[in-house]
């Protein structure tokens, strides 16, 4: 077998790993042996009780978005040609962040709806980017830039909405940093069908991103439509990190993170580098999210404080390897 | 397949670049294109390849204007060296290679894999890289990664091949190495063999045929052991020369000095 599908296998085996200690594990701890017959046979007993409502939709969730974050950072760093590259560049935690804080707090009733209009927030966002970085075409240092200043003008908003509204904040705060605390079967709904569409369209297109990896000139010469190709992509990106955020709020690092170590592991091959990168993104946001909700119980820290704590580290030292 | 310009001008900052270019690539033939620097030479090789579309005029590939031909049919008909690559630098030789196949891969259609393989494998065989097929392209030598390129370009089952300073960076004996497959490709498998050479005795010996430009227009073409001569190149790129003959009977072009009075009208 070829070593890169080895080596798929085994972030599949961690991924299920992850899966299965994030079901597993909590303020009530289920043994595995346990976890088939409370799922599907003693639906009403306690254990069947926490599985299903509580355990079982923040398992998925978290599982889904890392596969959304991973992919969507994987794509922007092959067609923003730069390493840095993730999903916050292109406004996405901008945007969901105006658009979700302003809805937790001027209308704090409506909780319902914070999802899909920081869903819409994020898309707003990354559309205004492209629509000031476009100028005979895309390129992909434009899109960075227009994306810091973006994000630092709609930054603004959101310290003069946490600032005005203070005695409200403690949600907000939770939100920003990301975390999967109460999360239900309705935003595995709303995330899985992004999910499902943008995997599927990454494997199927995920040569395209090798062609491109040879640099504009070559891919145009080899047949590629260049500028396409990395609207689509971009826009797919957006897409898949909108609907993560939406749900899970400004959830960091996944998407910087995960998609370097998958590239380290498995080398440039977009092939086996999305596959891999959604499946590590599916082991790291489970396990630490178990650890995040486990480690200082019955207080639970949201997963992005494990995620920036852990992940800032990491990124050093690939600094210091790679560039 | 023939290519030809009509007309071509391209403009960048308000600076022309090319003016009415209109030039004629004989078929199965090499052809070199020379020229001072910033004569417009790599503009020249751009607008042929279809990766600048910013001009007046038309490109007719096979009589048909490049414009109206899709990136990919174009890419089956005309492959493209640049002078740099940037690849991946942990995939094999064999599958950057398989990246030349590119075009003739639909999204849902698939490719022929057989092929595809025979393609790669004749490509490979071609520039003698086989035993490097597995070799990552970063542990490649300068000459090794230049036959890599060759082959990708070959892959694509061109009829025309556009090198853009194919021997850039290469000492005398990659340099004769590269010349001497291009030469090998348009001989044996009667491809077109376009390129802007720098070494005007490099032209002499392989080209067939040699395109000059200077000031944005075409100042001569023709064969280039009949129209390369002292008054040439001292007109062209202000250099006083000699033309000896060698003991095989070649031309061998020594440039001597610069000329001081010389002043090319775009510096």
């Amino acid at each position: 077998m070829k070593k890169p599908v080895i080596i798929l296998i085994a972030f599949g085996i961690v991924a299920g790993f992850g899966i299965c200690l994030s079901v597993m594990k909590g303020s009530v701890n289920i043994p595995a042996t346990e976890i088939y017959s409370a799922i599907f046979e003693n639906e009403s007993s306690v254990h069947g009780q926490i599985l299903n409502n509580i355990r079982l939709p923040r398992t998925i969730v978290a599982a889904l978005v890392g596969i959304n974050l991973s992919l969507s950072g994987a794509i922007l760093q092959a067609v923003m040609k730069n390493p840095l590259a993730d999903p916050h560049i292109i406004g996405i935690s901008s945007g969901a962040g105006l658009a979700g804080i302003a809805v937790m707090l001027l209308f704090p009733e409506s909780s319902w709806a914070i999802a899909p209009v920081s869903f819409f927030g994020a898309m707003g966002a990354a559309i205004l980017i492209y629509i000031l970085a476009w100028k005979n075409g895309i390129r992909p240092i434009r899109i960075i830039l227009a994306g810091v200043a973006v994000s630092a003008f709609l930054g603004a908003g959101i310290s003069s909405l946490m600032i005005l509204n203070s005695d409200k904040v403690h949600g907000a705060l939770m939100w920003m940093v990301g975390g999967l605390s109460a999360r239900s079967w309705n935003h595995v709904e709303i995330i899985l069908p992004y999910t499902i569409f943008g995997m599927a369209a990454a494997m199927i297109f995920a040569n395209y991103l090798n062609i491109l990896s040879l640099g504009d000139e070559m891919a145009k010469s080899l047949g590629l439509r260049v500028e396409f190709v990395r609207l689509t992509f971009t826009a797919l990106a957006a897409l898949l990190a909108a609907s993560a955020v939406s749900v899970v709020g400004l959830l960091g690092f996944v998407g910087l993170i995960v998609p370097h170590a998958a590239r380290l592991i498995l080398g440039s091959d977009y092939r086996y580098l999305l596959p891999g990168a959604a499946l590590l993104g599916v082991a790291t946001v489970t396990i630490s999210d178990t650890f995040a909700r486990t480690i200082f119980a019955p207080v639970e820290l949201p997963v992005g404080i494990v995620m920036a704590a852990a992940g800032a580290p990491f990124f050093l030292f690939l600094l210091r390897k790679e560039l | 397949m023939k290519l030809e310009t009509k007309n071509i001008s391209v403009t960048i900052a308000g600076k022309s670049i090319l003016q009415n270019v209109s030039v004629n690539f004989p078929e199965g033939k090499r052809i070199a294109i020379i020229g001072a620097n910033g004569a417009g030479k790599s503009t020249l090789l751009k607008v042929l390849a279809a990766l600048n579309s910013d001009y007046q005029g038309e490109v007719l590939l096979g009589g048909e204007n490049i414009r109206n031909l899709s990136r990919k049919k174009i890419a089956r008909s005309l492959a493209v060296m640049p002078q740099t690559m940037q690849a991946p630098p942990d995939i094999t030789v064999e599958r950057l290679i398989d990246y030349g196949r590119f075009p003739y891969r639909g999204i849902f259609s698939g490719s022929n894999p057989k092929e595809d393989k025979a393609a790669t494998d004749w490509a490979i065989k071609v520039v003698k890289l086989e035993d490097f097929k597995n070799r990552q392209v970063i542990s490649l030598s300068g000459g090794e990664r230049q036959r890599a390129r060759i082959a990708m370009a070959l892959a694509q089952k061109p009829q025309i091949i556009l090198f853009d300073e194919p021997t850039t960076y290469l000492d005398i004996a990659h340099q004769l190495e590269v010349m001497q497959i291009i030469r090998l490709i348009n001989e044996k498998f009667g491809m077109t063999a376009i390129m802007v050479l720098h070494d005007i005795n490099h032209v002499i010996e392989y080209a067939d045929e040699v395109v000059v430009i200077k000031n944005a227009g075409i100042f001569a073409q023709g064969n280039p052991k009949k129209i390369l001569n002292e008054n040439l190149l001292a007109e062209v790129f202000g250099v006083k020369a000699e033309i000896f003959t060698n003991s095989a009977g070649k031309n061998i072009v020594f440039p001597v000095s610069t000329l001081e009075n010389y002043s090319s009208s775009r510096f």
